[in-house]
């Protein structure tokens, strides 16, 4: 139920910064996701809260505590861990009550903690046995319940979906959610999936290379990424390079590759004359087929069409020679074909101008 | 012309007839050779039992000494586990560079044959000159308290590093969900690690126990007039050999201990394999409070500096007391000098030296091949999962059986069938106490090798003997590699099985023994002196150090 602060926190393995100077505030009740690729430090942020490890330097409190220094045993944390660690020796209900044993309730005290959170993660069968014999969806619920029924205040989540198969993550991943809700608590999920993490979180922190690179909600870092790789890890964007060309109160004009000019509007000021790069969401464009002329139009032909399911994804190349990607609902329209000729355009303000990252763009997407 | 045999062999290979022959005639020898005659020449000699059983003293002498043997070894192999998890625990878990000097250090006790150990305890702890000149006077004399110091210090490398591999492979995950739901650190080590863990910690009391009941030459030494059943066994020999036992009391007292240290053992183990599985502690209700007082800075502190301190003291120290002499002896020059030219009774040194490693290492070639295919029958089980079960349980006996018990079945075996010459009853003897290690450490890396794998090499073409070759032989090899450290190292250290069969070689850990007797003035042998058992018992450890060194820089590799 405690609010949880990182301040200034820096983990060092032998030269390696797994966590570079992080800060951030985790509300009280709030579902918040850690995303960020592999390697990140997702799971060390997560580990230091739980007082797995110590931090090289920085202060972390859970509510009014600083914690740096307790034992994970006192911090009042439930942890899952991304192969769940149930004590293969002891059968799914030992498990669950092994918190409220350590912790010396009385065993019909335990017994009715332990029906209590297996009833919150519905399950009440094959409770007798081992977790060898039971299945991924089960072992994360045994997971669930045990941090539970230890009396867990903010729930860490290491990936706690990433063993199981699509369908059953879907479904529950969204319980996970509910109960975390249901029972107050505050709840930190780590995560690679980018869609994982928007269908449930309240915010998210999206993390780089043991830094934080935006905090938001999903909404927030989708429609206002505030780098090039926020915009490229949370959801997908087209990137075209190119300068600015002129400056004025309404937008900025960009000069693309062979001299291609488009408007984009520019919050962040960047002067006449600089790098940039422009981030356009496949599914914000509209396409038409054929040259037709209009304000702020690309042109280019159709090199590949993917069928999704649900949409079409088009390849295209631009007549400027970059390349350009839309999405489009697969029923409603009619769909484009390999080789035609295609215009592109797209809302203002739906267009992202960043700078030209000093380390290339590559290196600046690259997870 | 190598791809040639490789070829062959794969033809071979592929023809099940010719593969079946192999596995059969390997599960032949180890039936023939390695099995059967040290148990059943007791059996042969079964009729010289009369001869004991009018014989009240010499019974209860047999019945005593036995049942010190299994109190040291129970008591020990308990001590062992004691002092051993917290030590394999801080090396395991340590985060310290010094960790590795440590571990080495773990393992000296080990690789130094033990009748050097014992004579080096021996200064150690009572004679004039180690720590009890301190005291002032003999601090532990020979007798069980020495013998149970001795076995600890033997056995206590064992054990450290049989749990520290297992501390390795075990996953912290369990550990550290254990501290998350509230478990301070020793109530999450007794309820989650060691239950996970107990298969090698029963393990590792099992060796414990067999490797106490087994050691007799360095126990023969620190004894004093105590008498344990290896002791026993070795002083009715010596009884017989200077004419006061006739040939009938010794034989018949022999064969009554042998056949009740057999018999006893056995029991034991079975007791241990069936029970260990089962028992479980329960969960202590209340016990976390009183374990978190001891969690945390003090505590811990002070436990792992009693562990250190009992490592150094009782272990390390001692092992190594004996470079003192050895070191006066490279001082004083003459019996350096001496030793180094092989003059006098350094000539039957050197010779012992030779038979001794000659020996290991024909032991250690026999056994990786004959070991093999018995390795890859308990891990794939070839013939099914049944015989591959009684094979697995059966390779343990060798072990089991006291090593000078099993010496002196199998020289009343092989007595039945003439012309076969001592040094083959050695390399039996040896090959027997040695090839269940080398099994051992195979099979279970075998069964490490997932199977996939293999079947992957299978699907792309591979027949038998190249699967083997590219597949299993460079996934297991430092396996094969550490399986062999064990089997020469235990072989150089073999005292019980080499007094039992022979009389006539002399290996290392033999003539030292014999040498220290001289000094106790239990038959005397001309030129020995302090220096000179000091000197060799030195250089013996010093060899079996530079053998440790290159076998852990090659096993190193592997490890990248
Ligand atoms: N115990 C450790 N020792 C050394 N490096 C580590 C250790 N744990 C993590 N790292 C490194 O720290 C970085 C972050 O790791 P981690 O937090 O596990 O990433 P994530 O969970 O985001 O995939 C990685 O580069 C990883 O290799
Ligand atoms: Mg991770």
């Amino acid at each position: 139920m405690p609010e949880v602060r990182i301040v200034n926190v820096t983990k060092k393995y032998g030269n390696l910064y797994a966590l570079d100077n992080v800060s951030l505030t985790i509300q009280d009740q709030e579902y918040f996701s850690l995303l960020g690729p592999s390697g990140c430090g997702k799971t060390t942020l997560l580990r230091l809260i739980a007082g797995l490890i110590e931090p090289t330097s920085g202060e972390i409190y859970i509510g009014d505590r600083r914690v740096d220094k307790v034992p994970p045993e006192d911090r009042d944390i439930g942890f899952v861990f991304q192969t769940f660690a149930l004590f293969p020796h002891m059968t799914a209900w030992s498990n669950v009550l092994y918190g409220p044993k350590v912790k010396n309730y009385d065993a019909k005290q335990s017994e009715t903690i332990g029906h209590e959170v297996l009833e919150l993660v519905k399950l009440n069968e094959r409770l007798n046995a081992y977790p060898s014999e039971l299945s991924g969806g089960m072992m994360q619920r045994i997971a669930v319940a045990r941090a539970l029924a230890a009396g867990a205040k903010t729930l860490l989540l290491d990936e706690p979906l990433g063993q199981l198969d699509a369908k059953v993550r879907n479904e529950i991943r969204y319980e996970i959610r509910r109960m975390a809700k249901d029972l107050k608590l505050t709840a930190i999920h780590v995560t690679h999936d980018q869609a994982e993490a928007m269908s449930i979180s309240d915010r998210i922190a999206v993390m780089k290379k043991g830094k934080v690179v935006q905090i938001g909600t999903p909404q927030e870092l989708y429609m206002h990424p505030n780098s090039l790789f926020v915009a490229h890890f949370i959801g997908e964007s087209n990137f075209l390079e190119g300068y600015i060309t002129e400056v004025n109160d309404a937008y900025s004009e960009i000069e693309l590759r062979q001299g291609l000019r488009i408007k984009a509007l520019n919050p962040r000021d960047i002067k006449k004359e600089e790098r940039v790069v422009l981030a356009i969401r496949p599914e914000t464009c509209e396409m038409k087929r054929g040259h037709i002329k209009a304000e702020n139009a690309l042109f280019g032909q159709v090199d590949k069409t993917t069928f999704e399911g649900t949409i079409v994804r088009y390849e295209i190349r631009l007549d400027n020679g970059d390349r350009f990607v839309i999405n489009r609902p697969s029923l409603t329209e009619q769909w484009i074909n390999v080789g035609d000729e295609v215009t592109i355009t797209y809302p203002l303000d739906k267009a992202h101008l960043f700078p030209y990252p000093e380390a290339g763009l590559t290196e600046e997407i690259s997870v | 012309m190598l791809s040639k045999l490789w070829n062959t062999l794969n033809t071979l290979s592929a023809k099940k007839p010719l593969k079946y022959t192999l596995y059969l005639s390997a599960i032949i020898i180890f039936f023939a050779i390695i099995l059967i005659p040290p148990i059943i020449g007791i059996l042969i000699k079964a009729g010289s039992l009369q001869a004991v059983f009018g014989q009240p003293e010499l019974m209860n002498a047999a019945l005593g000494a036995i049942s010190n043997s299994f109190i040291i070894g129970l008591v020990v192999a308990a001590l062992d586990l004691i002092a051993g998890l917290p030590l394999a625990w801080i090396i395991s878990r340590g985060k310290s560079r010094w960790l590795s000097v440590l571990d080495t250090f773990a393992d000296i006790p080990f690789v130094v044959p033990t009748a050097a150990l014992g004579y080096s305890l021996l200064l150690f702890w009572s004679s004039s000159g180690g720590l009890s000149d301190l005291f002032g006077s003999t601090l532990v004399s020979p007798g069980w308290l020495l013998v149970m110091l001795l076995h600890f210090t033997f056995s206590y490398p064992v054990v450290v590093r049989v749990i520290v591999g297992a501390m390795l492979d075990y996953k912290m995950e369990y550990e550290r969900a254990s501290r998350t739901l509230g478990a301070p650190p020793l109530t999450a080590a007794r309820t989650v690690t060691f239950p996970i863990i107990k298969p090698s910690l029963i393990a590792a009391f099992s060796l414990a126990f067999a490797r106490s009941l087994s050691e007799t030459g360095a126990t023969f030494i620190v004894a004093g007039a105590f008498q344990n059943g290896p002791v026993f066994l070795q002083n009715l020999s010596n009884a017989f050999k200077n004419g006061s036992l006739t040939q009938a009391q010794y034989e018949g007292a022999t064969v009554f201990a042998s056949l009740i240290l057999i018999v006893v053992s056995l029991t034991i183990f079975a007791i241990i394999r069936v029970l260990g599985q089962r028992i479980k502690l329960p969960f202590g209700h209340g016990l976390p409070i009183f374990e978190k007082k001891l969690s945390y800075a003090k505590a811990a502190w002070s436990r792992n500096s009693i562990t250190l301190f009992v490592f150094l003291v009782i272990v390390l120290i001692p092992s190594l007391f004996v470079a003192l002499p050895a070191f006066q002896a490279v001082a004083t020059g003459t019996t350096f000098v001496e030793a180094f030219t092989g003059s006098g009774i350094w000539a039957s040194y050197w010779q012992s030296l030779l038979l001794s490693y000659g020996l290991a290492a024909i032991v250690t070639v026999l056994g990786i091949i004959l070991g093999i295919p018995i390795a890859i029958l308990i891990a794939r089980k070839t013939f099914g999962k049944l015989p591959s079960a009684i094979i697995d349980t059966l390779i343990n006996v060798p072990i089991i059986v006291p090593s000078i018990a099993l010496g002196l079945s199998l020289r009343f075996f092989w007595q039945g069938i003439p012309g076969i010459p001592d040094f083959a009853l050695l390399v039996f003897a040896h090959l027997a106490i040695t090839y269940p290690y080398f099994v051992r450490s195979m099979s279970a890396a075998m069964e490490r090798i997932n199977i996939d794998m293999e079947e992957a090499a299978k699907t792309l073409g591979a027949k038998p003997f190249t699967l083997f070759r590219t597949i299993v032989l460079p996934l297991t090899k430092y396996s094969i590699l550490s399986g062999a450290i064990i089997v020469f190292t235990r072989s150089v250290s073999e005292t019980g099985a080499t007094l039992a069969v022979t009389s006539t070689l002399q290996t290392a850990p033999v003539l030292v023994v014999n040498w220290v007797n001289s000094l106790r003035g239990i038959s005397p042998i001309a030129g020995v002196n302090a220096l000179t058992v000091g000197l060799a018992c030195g250089l013996l450890i010093l060899f079996s150090f530079i053998i440790l060194l290159v076998l852990r820089l090659l096993t190193r590799k592997g490890k990248v």
